[in-house]
């Protein structure tokens, strides 16, 4: 008797829980989706969305960079080239090359934590589709520029402040957590 | 359609040629026309609906790129199928595996000739319509069987001896819950199962008594699982068997397995309406009385219409329910739904001795049952919507 008890409210449990189960997903059915079509336009671009601390793809800024290589000599892979060479006419050492291969990059983020000035760092970008490997190396030197040399007592020249000031922040929030002191241990 | 043929070849349309090879011609004709012109659209536009209400029973979006709502999704697989190698593993026996899909869309399409669209459009109306649906689709295990064999690899032979095991476990509750029908039919052509029943939902099997009202029910899980739909897809389950039976095949091979199963699903609707939803039946009305075009097309309309709700059930089904085990899946069959179908059938058996005006009744009953059901299920949707928090869902962004 029990036996048909329980056969009797198992078929009733089947049958009440689809019942219950299929009401739950029409009205999902009803209700807007929570995902939005990847490229398509939201108010906001995606890449503004993403936190600071997000690790996109690496961004060099050329004008506040030493040249030092501590980046290119950190980097476990060795996907950042930097070529550097004095310039006979100006007497001055000249970026030939600064290359990023972002195929190879795998977003550690050592090579900024070792740049002194924040020129290295990760953008908020992510997408890196391309048609071919060689598509995927950032050149930040097309034309040979030249080191950024840090003065005494701050920089004073208005065009090259807030760059100096953006990577320094970004020294301070990302790169050395606890504030300042890079590369102590 | 042979009377149609026999009056073109009176009117001389065919003069000097074989009666047998026009029939020959003619049958090889109407069977590329349905094929291109209903069969294939219907699988494809299923194909895209089925992903689409899918994503949006998950909160997802869904394809929605190509033309209006992604409506010609289905184009576009289907072209990147065609264009795709088609593989045939060196391992596997060649002649097999190039014949199993054929086999599987075979037993799908050759359904399609017994399918009443209408008083008037219909292939052909065999005596025994409903037996031979239930024979052809059973060609389709042979082809599921022959994939799995033949692609000499341990995932699909185990997906197709599930598949063989489920499709012939459950053809028994399918077919005793047809059975209940024939019984009340007195004829198994589906014209004549059309026929007996009335335009008007009481007048419809489903709702004759209690007993054909659960069969209808058992019909349907049944046939879900007949054709490896998700609850009981265990023969293609992705998180045991790769791809069951089809892991091996790619391209055009790889599209029709799919499309077979898609196509299967309106098949799977139009039984079940033809069986217990009064198929084709519109009510009287006079402006149907002058025009038979009219008539036609009002008829073809409401079987479509009532087939294709069948096949947003089945996929509302696979949004909700999850993949079975195996012995779950047998247990459900042979100790759930095979003694419950000889119950419908002899609870049905009782009814018809019962005077016509006691049966009345039953089925007014049960029609204002299934009416109560329906209310207290928009009830619960309208409880759900409401008891979701509303601003977790109104905010594409997040």
């Amino acid at each position: 008797m029990r036996a048909v008890v329980n056969y009797a409210k198992d078929i009733c449990a089947v049958v009440a829980s689809t019942f219950e189960g299929m009401s739950i997903t029409f009205s999902h059915l009803m209700r807007r989706p929570m995902t939005i079509q990847y490229p398509d336009k939201i108010p906001v671009p995606i890449q503004e969305t993403l936190p600071l601390r997000y690790r996109g793809i690496l961004e060099v800024d050329l004008d506040i960079c030493t040249g030092c290589l501590a980046c290119e000599r950190d980097c476990p892979i060795t996907c950042i080239t930097i070529g550097i060479e004095m310039d006979k006419e100006t007497k001055q050492r000249q970026f030939k090359h600064f290359d990023i291969d972002v195929c190879k990059c795998m977003y550690c983020g050592l090579c900024s934590e070792a740049c002194p000035t924040g020129a290295i760092r990760h953008s908020q970008e992510f997408e890196g589709a391309s048609y071919n490997p060689a598509g995927l190396v950032r050149h930040f030197a097309p034309q040979p520029a030249n080191l950024y040399k840090p003065k005494k007592g701050g920089e004073t020249e208005p065009k090259l402040i807030t760059k100096v000031d953006i990577g320094l922040k970004y020294l301070d929030e990302f790169a050395t957590p606890d504030g300042g002191g890079a590369g102590e241990e | 359609m042979q009377a149609f043929i026999d009056q073109l070849i009176k009117d001389g349309a065919f003069a000097g040629v074989p009666k047998e090879v026009v029939y020959a011609i003619a049958m090889v004709v109407v069977a590329l026309v349905v094929l291109s012109a209903f069969v294939a659209p219907l699988a494809g536009v299923t194909s895209w609906l089925e992903r689409r209400v899918w994503a949006r029973m998950q909160s997802r979006v869904g394809p929605n790129r190509v033309g209006p709502q992604g409506i010609l999704q289905w184009l576009a697989d289907g072209i990147k199928n065609l264009l795709k190698e088609d593989l045939i593993p060196s391992a596997s026996d060649a002649k097999l595996f190039s014949l199993a899909p054929y086999i599987v869309f075979m037993g799908f399409l050759c359904t399609f000739v017994v399918i009443p669209f209408g008083a008037n459009l219909i292939v052909a109306d065999l005596n025994i319509g409903i037996l031979y649906i239930l024979a052809v689709t059973s060609l389709v295990v042979v082809g599921i069987l022959m994939a799995g064999w033949a692609s000499n690899n341990k995932w699909s032979l185990l997906g197709g001896m599930r598949s063989a095991a489920q499709i012939v476990s459950y053809e028994i509750p399918a077919g005793l819950s047809i059975l209940t029908i024939i019984f009340l039919a007195g004829t198994m052509s589906m014209q004549g199962i059309i026929k007996a029943q009335g335009w008007a939902p009481w007048d419809w099997f489903l709702f004759d008594n209690p007993f054909t009202f659960a069969a209808f029910f058992l019909y349907f899980t049944a046939a879900l699982a007949e054709g490896n739909r998700t609850p009981f897809d265990i023969p293609e389950a992705e998180s045991e068997l790769v791809a069951g039976y089809v892991t091996e095949y790619s391209g055009m091979r790889f599209l029709f397995f799919f499309f077979a199963e898609w196509g299967n699903l309106y098949v799977i609707g139009a039984v079940a309406t033809t069986l217990f939803l009064g198929g084709w039946q519109v009510p009287p009305l006079p402006i149907f009385d002058n025009s038979p075009v009219l008539l036609g097309i009002a008829q073809f309309v409401t079987f479509f219409l009532k087939a294709y709700a069948w096949v947003f059930i089945a996929m509302w089904v696979r949004a909700t329910l999850p993949r079975v085990r195996v012995d779950q899946l047998m247990g459900l069959c042979w100790k759930y739904m095979v003694p419950l179908s000889f119950v419908c059938l002899l609870g049905t058996i009782g009814f018809m001795f019962m005077p016509a005006d006691g049966r009345r009744i039953f089925g007014i009953i049960t029609f204002g049952f299934a009416l109560a059901t329906m209310i207290n299920f928009f009830r619960r949707v309208v409880f759900q919507i409401r008891a979701a928090k509303p601003e977790l869902y109104f905010k594409p962004q997040i």
